[in-house]
């Protein structure tokens, strides 16, 4: 079996404080878990804020280092791999559509840039390309500003940005908390059926379980920085055995309770 | 018997640049009634005028927010009082007493510079009107009876953890013991185990003091969890309103339908469907029924005309339903 990506004990410390108090703090202890290259899936960190999902994150697109532990792309360790290539097959999400985007600049410039970047050819072609894989199109979007769309249109464009360069893994930190409600289910579905119609794997970080249910087919729990329970998506959260993946579970309020 | 009654109320954001007037129409018409020891959940997408509701609501009105119509009034006792036409220093007089305000970020609420405790000081003590080691006196008891340590008042907020500043926020809204209580989206920034902890106090709090609540979230599940009745907004407009059991089980606007059908749950696999489409906006809301975009139910009826809020118990504002 050949690894997209491979962590091995990842540990990440942060020094907080000043002269006086300064301390440590573990944001990452001693993660390690694999997305495989072939067979794409949607992999869901779930954990509460402080748990370390962010961190997690940011050392897998590459954008801080871990204090200790290894990460492997394709086998080749993190700080060795070249940047643009593994820009082309990495891609984040942000949480906030609206910050994610420059209230000056119309969005299309965005898909533009990136697509002269890493694509030959025309990059409008790209652009509406990618669009169409979200359920959008150029002519919907060109020459708008951020205010103009909805927080749902604004995740579509930065997923349909993340889809340009063709990557292999989309790494999403909580893509869905900022998008309201009668527009986080199409969202969420467009993740499971970019995974079925493109073959790219999908990193998802939420707190929020039932809609991980909906559509990972693996999922790790994070408690303060480790993993506490890690395994198939349906079975770790129909049945979950650590106490702390119970007490999460237990307190998911549902509208039949 | 009604503790607020708000009928036909219009609120909207008037501004005018370069002699163009524009209007926002945040809250359109709505009418509700909260009883005397009642839980009323307010649901609603970001942006529906739910936060402007309740600002009309408290009278925090200022510009370039306007009422244009209708009134929001407060039965406390043999006291009956228009927030919109009453005199600036009755209002002032039954803000925190009777009427009492449970805010969303709880990091902008306390001072992050000063103790807990002067907080405290700097909301409340006027309004109990006590010298200040009395007040803190009340204070302590308040918090324990909420089963809070009363060292927090010594704390700095960023001390405290998210869920702890909330329910000092808590304390801070009910510390006069009021008759209505409105809370905005309370729980939304919380981790789920600590919300539901959460929401426990706000229950035990209004079933100890008798209060009214009216609770905003766009969570359903966290509605169904709390609410006696339950209004759904959709874009400035109450669209259907009813006990929240029933409401949730058989929704029969076509958007609640859609909010209650795409919510996913675990243990059920099912695919969830979406709806096409964004709210819209209201500057320039779709004529009719203001869903009719978005509505697989869409008549020609729904393009020219207004829905108006039909029923008593159940109440819906739909030509279809």
């Amino acid at each position: 079996m050949t690894t997209l990506i491979e962590l091995d004990a990842v540990s990440r410390s942060y020094t907080i404080g000043g002269v006086l108090g300064r301390r440590h703090v573990n944001a990452v202890q001693r993660v390690g878990f694999t997305v495989a290259a072939d067979g794409p899936e949607v992999l869901a960190i779930i954990g509460e804020s402080g748990s370390g999902k962010t961190t997690l994150a940011r050392m897998i697109l590459n954008i801080v280092p871990p204090s200790s532990g290894s990460i492997r792309f394709r086998g080749v360790p993190l700080h060795h791999v070249r940047r643009l290539d593994f820009m082309r097959q990495v891609q984040p999400i942000f949480q906030n559509p609206f910050e994610a985007f420059n209230p000056l600049k119309q969005v299309d410039r965005y898909l533009f840039t990136t697509a002269r970047r890493f694509t030959d050819g025309d990059p409008a072609a790209r652009a509406d390309a990618a669009l169409l894989q979200v359920g959008l199109s150029l002519a919907e979007v060109r020459r708008r500003f951020p205010h103009e769309l909805s927080g749902g249109q604004l995740q579509r464009i930065a997923i349909a940005r993340a889809l340009i360069s063709s990557p292999a893994l989309l790494v999403a930190d909580e893509p869905v908390s900022m998008v309201d409600a009668s527009l986080r289910m199409s969202i969420v579905n467009l993740f499971a059926e970019l995974r079925d119609r493109l073959g790219v794997s999908i990193i998802y970080i939420t707190h929020d379980l039932a809609t991980a249910y909906s559509i990972s087919d693996r999922i790790i729990i994070m408690r303060a920085g480790e993993v506490v329970e890690a395994g198939e998506a349906r079975a770790v959260l129909d049945h979950p055995q650590h106490p702390y993946a119970q007490q999460l579970k237990n307190a998911v309020l549902s509208i039949e309770s | 018997m009604n503790v607020l009654t708000v009928s036909g109320l219009r609120a909207w954001y008037v501004t005018r640049a370069f002699g163009i007037e524009r209007e926002v129409r945040a809250v359109d018409d709505v009418s509700l009634a909260v009883a005397r020891g009642e839980i009323y959940g307010l649901a609603g997408e970001s942006s529906c005028g739910k936060s402007t509701l309740i600002k009309t609501i408290a009278g925090a009105v200022r510009p370039p927010l306007t009422v244009i119509g209708g009134s929001a009034t407060f039965e406390f006792g043999d006291r009956r009082i228009d927030m919109h036409s009453a005199d600036p220093a009755d209002v002032l007089a039954i803000r925190w007493r009777h009427l009492a305000y449970i805010m969303q970020g709880s990091m902008s609420v306390l001072n992050p510079l000063r103790r807990v405790r002067h907080t405290f000081i700097d909301f409340a003590q006027r309004h109990i009107g006590k010298p200040e080691l009395e007040f803190l006196a009340i204070v302590r008891a308040h918090m324990q009876r909420l089963r809070l340590d009363p060292a927090i008042l010594e704390a700095y907020p960023h001390e405290l953890s998210g869920g702890m500043r909330q329910r000092v926020t808590i304390a801070l809204a009910t510390i006069c013991r009021p008759d209505f209580i409105i809370a905005d989206e309370p729980t939304t920034a919380l981790d789920v185990v600590v919300q539901k902890e959460v929401l426990g106090l706000i229950r035990d709090i209004q079933r100890e003091m008798g209060s009214s609540l009216l609770f905003v979230t766009h969570d359903l599940a966290v509605h169904a969890n709390l609410c006696d009745r339950l209004g759904v907004m959709y874009a400035g407009r109450l669209v259907e309103e009813g006990p929240t059991a029933d409401l949730l089980r058989a929704p029969r606007h076509p958007y609640t339908a859609h909010l209650v059908a795409s919510l996913p749950r675990i243990g059920d696999t099912t695919p969830r469907a979406s709806l096409s489409g964004a709210p819209p906006n209201l500057a320039d809301p779709p004529s009719g029924c203001r869903f009719h975009p978005r509505c697989p139910l869409a008549m020609d009826i729904c393009r020219s005309e207004t829905p108006a809020m039909r029923g008593t118990d159940r109440r819906v504002a739909c030509f279809a339903a």
